[in-house]
């Protein structure tokens, strides 16, 4: 321990504020999410309030078209990003990292066949590949936007993974267990996973920021949670009518949308920082 | 020849456009200490990755390896993962690479020591492998076990570094020890402990070493046997007293040499 923080004290620190500042905009929004489970201002299609109110005491975020209270709204919405994000980041890890790791493990006809295959499909828009999976399942509901997202994310996930796994490959350690009679099984579970979920990790949080601004555009597109569902994404076409009438009901979303995302990002960086114990390129 | 552990004739490693190693032929019996001497690019570490069957897919063998009675070359994979922590174990140059750095040095040893272990039929419930854990960290003479256990590479010394890869190569109980520059990454102190304490543990438990350096000096307090080699070809063999005090070979006679006047100029001779 005492090597490690005499050696590099300043990075520690910046690593330290920006996981705090992670933690915090992240938590709020956690927090915000796990309370509309139980209790939101008003109920969410309850129209108490005036047509485009500002944002008052009575309603702290002010009001949409039809008098919906909007902090229930971002309440609400709060929720959907972090499922949508949690959701479609697994699909996308648990089916990235196994074709991944099979890539680098492939002969090479395999090798450059699956690398390609990523290759091509990161150049198709996430968001078409979405909007296909939800034509296909013939109704826009929360699961198939996670769905389409997670397997619109996945080629990216996989493409990282294969060249972190050849990295991993490289490296003498691995010769080293092979020469000890360690079965390829072992070795990916023991040595390649935990060498590449530190980068991988950081890369799945830039992911689920991704996938988060996915589903609203999704939403704002109208193929994502169909109502009564408030996604930030829909709240956002809902207010783009009133834009310069009523400005807050599209600042806030957009603003929850914005906090979460860098959030996530800071929070991955500050982890990473933190809890990387090899550090190997200082 | 029978009773030979390992035994290497008319080794050719190639690629499709190069000749790496040719026309290899040696044997080690077992218990013996061979040293394999050249310099780098000369081949020494390609013969002792085919002798494990981790050579390279692009590069072809040819010729025989036998390890323990077992052909190496042409042997499918799950044959050789058998005999690899078996029969052969490896002691590698860069002993901070060599050890995964995310993961604590003491669960390094305990992989290939459960499963040795389970391979043999034996407990390999916590406590026993903890115990053998225990064991290996004496044998290698490592300091603070009970710190050492938990610590990641990076926060222990080269010399202990080392230690630890020499304690997961013994914790497979090879027949073969396969020593692969095992001192160049080290200070010269710790180079000389650590020969001393490769030497007297093949010794004490009766395993063979394969010792691979550019170091005469190395070479000559370790092996009772050696053979030098140039361009990927053996030049000299022979008990390593006569090969390193009267060599025959040309080539041989100028290592020696070189090794002499540096050794002289060390100590401020003329």
């Amino acid at each position: 321990m005492s090597a490690e923080s005499t050696e590099l004290p300043p990075r520690r620190r910046r690593g330290n504020a920006t996981f705090w500042l992670g933690l915090i905009l992240v938590g709020v929004i956690v927090l915000a999410g796990i309370v509309s489970f139980f209790w939101t201002p008003y109920a969410l299609s309850d129209m108490a309030g005036g047509r485009l109110e500002a944002p008052s005491a009575a309603h702290w975020a002010g009001t949409d078209r039809l008098g919906r209270d909007l902090f229930t709204q971002l309440m609400i919405g709060a929720r959907i990003a972090l499922i949508v994000g949690c959701g479609a980041v697994a699909i996308g890890a648990v089916i990235g990292v196994a074709t991944g790791i099979l890539a680098a493990f492939a002969t090479r006809f395999l090798d450059d066949a699956l690398a390609a295959f990523f290759d091509i499909l990161i150049a198709f828009p996430t968001l078409l590949i979405a909007m296909l999976v939800v034509a296909a399942r013939e109704e826009a509901s929360l699961g198939t936007a996670i769905l389409a997202l997670g397997i619109g994310l996945s080629p990216i996930v996989g493409r990282i993974t294969r060249i972190l796994t050849k990295q991993v490959l490289g490296q003498d350690y691995i010769t080293a267990a092979r020469v000890s009679g360690t079965s390829w099984g072992a070795i990916v579970y023991w040595h390649i996973l935990p060498n590449i979920v530190p980068f991988l990790g950081v890369n799945l949080a830039l992911q689920f920021g991704l996938a988060v601004m996915a589903e609203a555009s999704l939403s704002y597109l109208g193929l994502g949670a169909p109502p009564p569902n408030a996604s930030w994404g829909r709240m956002l076409q809902e207010a783009q009518g009133t834009v310069y009438t009523a400005p807050w009901g599209a600042v806030l979303p957009g603003l929850a949308l914005f906090a979460l995302v860098i959030g996530i990002n800071l929070l991955a960086d500050g982890l990473r920082d933190r809890f990387d114990p090899a550090r190997r390129d200082g | 020849m029978m009773g030979d552990l390992l035994t290497v004739r008319g080794l050719t490693l190639a690629t499709p456009d190069k000749v790496l190693v040719e026309d290899l032929s040696f044997s080690i019996a077992p218990g013996e200490r061979f040293g394999l001497i050249g310099e780098s690019g000369s081949g020494k570490s390609l013969t002792s990755l085919a002798v494990t069957g981790l050579l390279e897919p692009s590069i072809r063998p040819a010729g025989s390896i036998t390890l323990a009675g077992e052909e190496i070359i042409g042997a499918p994979e799950k044959r050789l993962v058998r005999m690899r922590g078996d029969a052969v174990a490896t002691v590698f140059q860069e002993p901070l690479t060599a050890l995964d750095p995310l993961m604590p040095l003491g669960r390094q040893i305990a992989g290939p020591v459960r499963r040795r272990l389970k391979r043999k039929g034996q407990d390999a419930g916590r406590a026993a492998v903890a115990r053998e854990v225990q064991t290996l960290l004496e044998q290698v003479r490592l300091p603070e076990p009970e710190r050492l256990i938990r610590s990641y590479p990076h926060e222990v010394s080269g010399g202990q570094r080392q230690r630890v890869a020499i304690a997961m190569a013994l914790a497979c109980q090879p027949r073969l020890l396969i020593a692969d520059e095992p001192t160049t990454a080290l200070d010269v102190t710790t180079q000389a402990e650590i020969v001393r304490l490769i030497t007297a543990l093949v010794e004490d438990l009766g395993i063979a070493l394969l010792f691979i350096s550019h170091d005469l000096a190395v070479v000559g307090q370790v092996a009772e046997r050696v053979m030098v080699m140039r361009d990927g070809r053996s030049i000299e063999t022979g008990p390593a007293q006569q090969v390193l005090t009267r060599p025959e070979d040309s080539y041989t006679r100028s290592l020696v040499a070189a090794a002499r006047r540096f050794d002289q100029a060390l100590e401020g001779q003329p």
